[in-house]
């Protein structure tokens, strides 16, 4: 009856929550040794559509931005929430998607990772609750820099909303983390190709990044505000008009709209992310 | 018999879209500080077994336990007693060797300290030391298999699991592996593995499972299975033609247990009988066939595995 001995084991949740705090404390470790590649990598996106859109394009005086009416706010003031809120998109994307790519592909590191002693959800948690940390840095250091580089004359009217910063931010952070865990969990390590291409580029350029998605209302085919309704499926869309509402007082969509928006794609993506993580470890 | 430590009954595994089990109905009962091994061919059931009891394949079927945890009810309770060490190279690229080991103590609960203490013990005596400091991908194969091991047995695992161990290693680093899992289970450890070389099984194994289609065909100590074949020598010829005539020579002499033909090649069971090979060429000059290789052996765990399944491991 007693042939089977029970060797004492520490209970799920003592085990699980050392083992996050581990799975956390080797994702800064790597953070730490890679930070100058972190830092490269973050910035070259973000400098380069302001050095384009804002130094250049003012210098060989290219339009952008329309036609000015009375009351508009500068493409400067549009454009540089819209880079902290792609820079919190992709570091989602490279943070995690990648590396899911990667792990799950030619190095099968997952095979290992999965076997902490914790439940599976959780190591897909860890991972995007380190890429989430990640965005916020991320933003952190591209803030500075997009309301810098620029040409004279042309500036960005920036007014910090703190309360709207310090809990919009983190919302988006951990929404787009959840999105880089469901790309990096669904696509195939080869097709990883197909990933950018047919999502990230569509998601960039139809964000919000470059104009707020209040001036999108002229795009119309008859009555019907057709892009505008579209790009509504677009979840860089709430993370840019958010970032807009933090740092600029420029016209935004309402806040009431980005928030539940914004937390309701942010549990959609986990859902799906810790789902399929789970499919793809479990046979 | 002393306690056992994997227990499975009945454990069916029927994957999604396929009709036939992978694991079909499995009984299993593995001893404390047995170095324990699944042989089969691809395709056997073993990666399966050993998937479910490392929770990462579940059962459709059946109950599996290892150290008195039931692995399918709680996987994350199981985990904090398995030592894993899969086909291929799964360590952190990203860390160092030393920190491999470091972040797996971490991660299985053990304080700063104690995991740093342990990282360098474990280094030291899978001769790694050298390479502490070194990124992961400095690492020969063989070198890599000896951190995987480190790294399996860093939390005093209950048991040992190892898939393939051996697959794509150099002669000199299976030897080498081979040593150190005995070291290991001199000490206590208990080691289960699946593998498909049957100089493996033979030689590092207490007990082997002979698997085939996700069932046991048969469950023994290397040497009693070798001994259930009932020869002692085992004759292997290679010849023109297999002709009737020769088998039904060969099977009427004294000593011979068993002729079996597979194309044109002729395994000739015989045990007590003298004179071996000149007795069975002659009979293949009575017959007018020729002889164009002959190899004596003893019985291996291929020679029961052919027995047992009319088919040759290697062959699948």
């Amino acid at each position: 009856m007693t042939d089977i001995q029970t060797i004492s084991t520490r209970s799920v949740f003592a085990a699980s929550s050392t083992a996050l705090k581990a799975l956390l404390l080797r994702d800064l470790t790597v953070l730490r040794k890679t930070f100058r590649e972190f830092v490269l990598r973050t910035l070259i996106q973000p400098f380069l559509l302001c050095f384009v859109f804002l130094y250049v394009f003012p210098k060989i005086g290219q339009a952008v931005g329309g036609t000015h009416t009375a009351g508009a706010v500068s493409f400067a003031t549009v454009l540089v929430p819209g880079v902290v809120g792609i820079t919190v998109m992709f570091q989602g994307v490279q943070s995690i998607a990648l590396t899911m790519a990667t792990e799950f592909g030619f190095t099968r590191e997952i095979e290992d990772r999965v076997q902490a002693p914790c439940p599976i959800w959780l190591v897909a948690m860890a991972k995007v609750l380190s890429g989430a940390a990640q965005g916020l840095l991320a933003a952190a250091i591209v803030f500075p820099i997009a309301s810098v580089v620029h040409a004279a004359g042309v500036t960005a009217q920036l007014n910090l909303h703190w309360l709207v910063i310090l809990t919009f931010v983190p919302i988006a952070c951990v929404a787009m983390a959840g999105m880089g865990l469901t790309l990096g969990t669904y696509f195939e390590p080869r097709n990883i190709g197909l990933m950018f291409g047919f999502v990230i580029l569509p998601i960039t350029f139809l964000g919000g990044t470059y104009y707020p998605w209040t001036h999108l209302a002229p795009v119309k085919i008859g009555a019907f505000h057709w892009l505008q309704t579209i790009v509504l499926v677009n979840p860089l869309i709430y993370v840019n008009e958010g970032m807009r509402a933090a740092f600029t007082n420029a016209p935004h969509m309402h806040l009431y709209v980005v928030y539940p928006v914004m937390i309701g794609f942010g549990a959609l993506f986990l859902y799906l992310g810790l789902t399929n993580f789970r499919r793809r470890v479990l046979a | 018999m002393t306690d056992v430590i994997i227990r499975t009954e009945g454990l069916t595994k029927v994957y999604p879209g396929m009709d036939v089990a992978a694991v079909d109905g499995l009984d299993l009962a593995i001893s404390r500080g047995e170095i324990f091994g699944l042989l089969g061919p691809n395709g056997a059931g073993k990666t399966t077994t050993a998937g479910i009891l490392t929770t990462r394949v579940i059962p459709t079927g059946g109950s599996a336990f290892v150290a008195g945890i039931d692995v399918v009810r709680h996987p994350a309770l199981a985990k904090q007693l398995s030592g894993i060490v899969s086909q291929q190279n799964t360590l952190d690229r990203q860390l160092t060797v030393f920190e491999n080991l470091y972040f797996h103590g971490r991660l299985f609960g053990m304080d700063k300290t104690t995991s740093k203490k342990r990282a360098d013990e474990l280094l030291g005596a899978f001769s790694l030391s050298r390479w502490s400091a070194a990124s992961v991908y400095a690492l020969s194969g063989g070198m890599a298999q000896r951190l995987m091991v480190a790294r399996a047995v860093f939390h005093h695992p209950a048991v040992l699991f190892l898939d393939e161990p051996t697959a794509g290693l150099d002669p000199q680093s299976r030897l080498a592996l081979w040593e150190m899992l005995q070291e290991l289970n001199a000490t206590g450890q208990t080691v289960m593995l699946t593998t498909h070389y049957m100089e493996e099984a033979d030689q590092l194994c207490d007990r082997v499972a002979i698997m085939d289609h996700g069932r046991i065909l048969a469950l023994d100590s290397p040497a009693n299975l070798k001994r259930s074949t009932g020869a002692d020598t085992i004759v292997t010829l290679k010849v023109s033609d297999a002709r009737e005539e020769l088998v039904r020579l060969l099977e009427g002499l004294i000593g011979v247990v068993e002729v079996r033909v597979v194309g044109t090649s002729i395994a000739v069971h015989t045990r007590d009988m003298d004179h071996v090979v000149p007795r069975i060429v002659n009979v293949a000059d009575e017959a007018h066939v020729e002889i164009l290789d002959l190899g004596v052996a003893e019985p291996s765990l291929e020679t029961v595995f052919i027995n047992l399944t009319g088919k040759e491991l290697r062959e699948v």
